[in-house]
């Protein structure tokens, strides 16, 4: 059985609830186990970086280093943590200064943070240490005819990490087609959903969240997924403020990816946390 | 002044190089202009400079029209400039660096939201450890036009029916082994 330390993130506690017990359910049942570490903390989000650099990487450091004493590589569903650990961890180690610093920091709190750890996107974890071949051979329920708009954000691939294609990555797409669905060519899955500023500057986000639905209507996906909280919220949540504002009428569900592949084999929605959305994912189920 | 002193005197582009992180040594003096970076920023349309402008801005010592602009406050932080510059620079970690210099000099354009909800960001996280998301409410929604105001609390009212909105703010346990170690890095920093 495949073992690895995992790190939820604030939003999978409530906001994202869906996506952390769908994530322990698939988990379970493609024979891999998620050790949820032990007193974490927030990871500084995309907000923390505007106050003071050295605490942000201090903040990640903390939970590095209780990952670390468990062995195991540690994985994270949310883009924005996966992004400033994975980070933490390569300055760490090109500045001993840097690591020192916050080493005599972590000390307080009896830890140390060596540096020997592998930061892991959840769906990286899925495809390339469970492979499509394994989720494949698991897939009771295909879902087959559902057209899915596979959005892949920002903070999973930029900046850049050592080993993925920014520009056009295909991983989702072939995750998708391992479960039965139809993933559909969507031209802004890498564009930004506007992250965090929904709320510091509204009119740019929504603009950004808008054209992300109609890109997705125009390829007539019937949901759109995703591997972040963030873009979960922004694109799910505000729909509603993009309608008040356009005069649209978008109705897509946005599901994590996590929730389509438990489908696929054959969980019940309920739960995979479907049935928490505020856009209804009945019709998607409908046409499973 | 003594003129020893204003040879030292620090240049604008120096000042904000000396603000980025020592391990990161980010070439924004070597920006070549090619604009890239505007032609792929997903927020341009609403910034008042763009960022290839704005790095010119600052090389050329412009401090105040920089401060005054709203255009590193509105940086969604996407990196899509970063991955595609030719130079090399990282443009999302130069916005960092501004918007850390203007709260330092606690300096901005008015009416914008970000400095304040980026200090009531980081104050919870120092005093719980955790992210709480109702606490940050308060830091801007009281900016916000009627419609938006109501289209927020209806959004949070339906958030919390499906149980997906927190009603207590959650803490680390270790809370105060978590205080003092930020201490040892922010030795005063605003934590009680």
């Amino acid at each position: 059985m495949k073992e690895f330390a995992y790190f939820p993130g604030c939003s999978l506690e409530k906001l994202a609830i869906g996506y952390h017990v769908s994530a322990l359910e698939t988990a379970k049942k493609l024979g891999m186990k998620l050790h949820e570490i032990e007193d974490w903390n927030c990871c500084g989000s995309t907000t923390y970086f505007h106050i003071d650099e050295l605490l942000a990487y201090t903040l990640s450091a903390r939970n590095l280093a209780i990952a670390e004493k468990t062995g195991l590589d540690l994985v994270a569903p949310c883009s924005a943590c996966y992004k400033n650990m994975y980070f933490t961890v390569a300055h760490m180690k090109k500045d001993p200064d840097l690591a020192e610093h916050i080493n005599y920091a972590l000390e307080e709190d009896g830890l140390h943070f060596s540096g020997q750890i592998n930061v892991r996107h959840l769906i990286e974890v899925y495809m390339e240490d469970i492979g499509t071949e394994e989720i494949k051979n698991n897939v009771t329920h295909p879902l087959e005819g559902v057209r899915v708009a596979p959005y892949y954000g920002c903070q999973i691939l930029r900046p850049k990490k050592d080993h993925m294609d920014i520009e056009h990555p295909l991983f989702f797409e072939e995750l998708l087609t391992a479960i039965g669905a139809t993933p559909v060519d969507y031209p802004l899955k890498t564009r930004c959903c506007g992250g965090s500023l929904i709320i510091s500057s509204r009119p740019a986000a929504l603009t950004m969240v808008k054209n992300l639905l109609q890109s997705a209507v125009d390829r007539q996906a019937s949901v759109i997924a995703t591997a972040c909280p963030m873009c979960q919220v922004n694109l799910e949540c505000y729909q509603q403020s993009v309608n008040q504002e356009f005069g649209t009428n978008y109705s897509i569900p946005v599901l994590y990816f996590t929730q389509l592949v438990g489908l696929a084999l054959g969980i019940a929605p309920k739960k995979l946390g479907i049935g928490k959305e505020l856009v209804s994912a009945l019709p998607v189920l409908a046409t499973s | 002044m003594t003129e020893a002193s204003e040879t030292y005197t620090f240049t604008f582009m120096r000042e904000v190089s000396g603000l980025l992180h020592a391990a990161d040594g980010n070439p924004f003096p070597m920006c070549v202009q090619c604009g890239t970076c505007s032609g792929s920023c997903p927020v341009a349309a609403y910034m008042d400079y763009t960022p290839r402008q704005i790095i010119a801005m600052v090389n050329a010592g412009l401090k105040d029209q920089v401060m005054e602009s709203n255009t590193f406050w509105y940086c969604a932080s996407c990196y899509q400039c970063t991955v595609r510059c030719p130079q090399g620079i990282s443009i999302t970690e130069l916005m960092y660096a501004l918007q850390r210099y203007s709260i330092w000099k606690n300096k901005y354009k008015e009416g914008l939201i970000g400095p304040s909800f980026s200090e009531a960001f980081a104050k919870m996280i120092v005093r719980t450890g955790r992210t709480f998301e109702p606490i940050l409410a308060p830091s801007y929604i009281f900016s916000f036009k009627l419609g938006e105001f109501f289209r927020e609390i209806q959004n949070a009212t339906e958030l919390m029916i499906k149980g997906r909105l927190p009603l207590l703010p959650a803490q680390i346990k270790r809370l105060d082994n978590f205080k003092r170690m930020v201490r040892r890095i922010i030795p005063m920093g605003g934590v009680e």
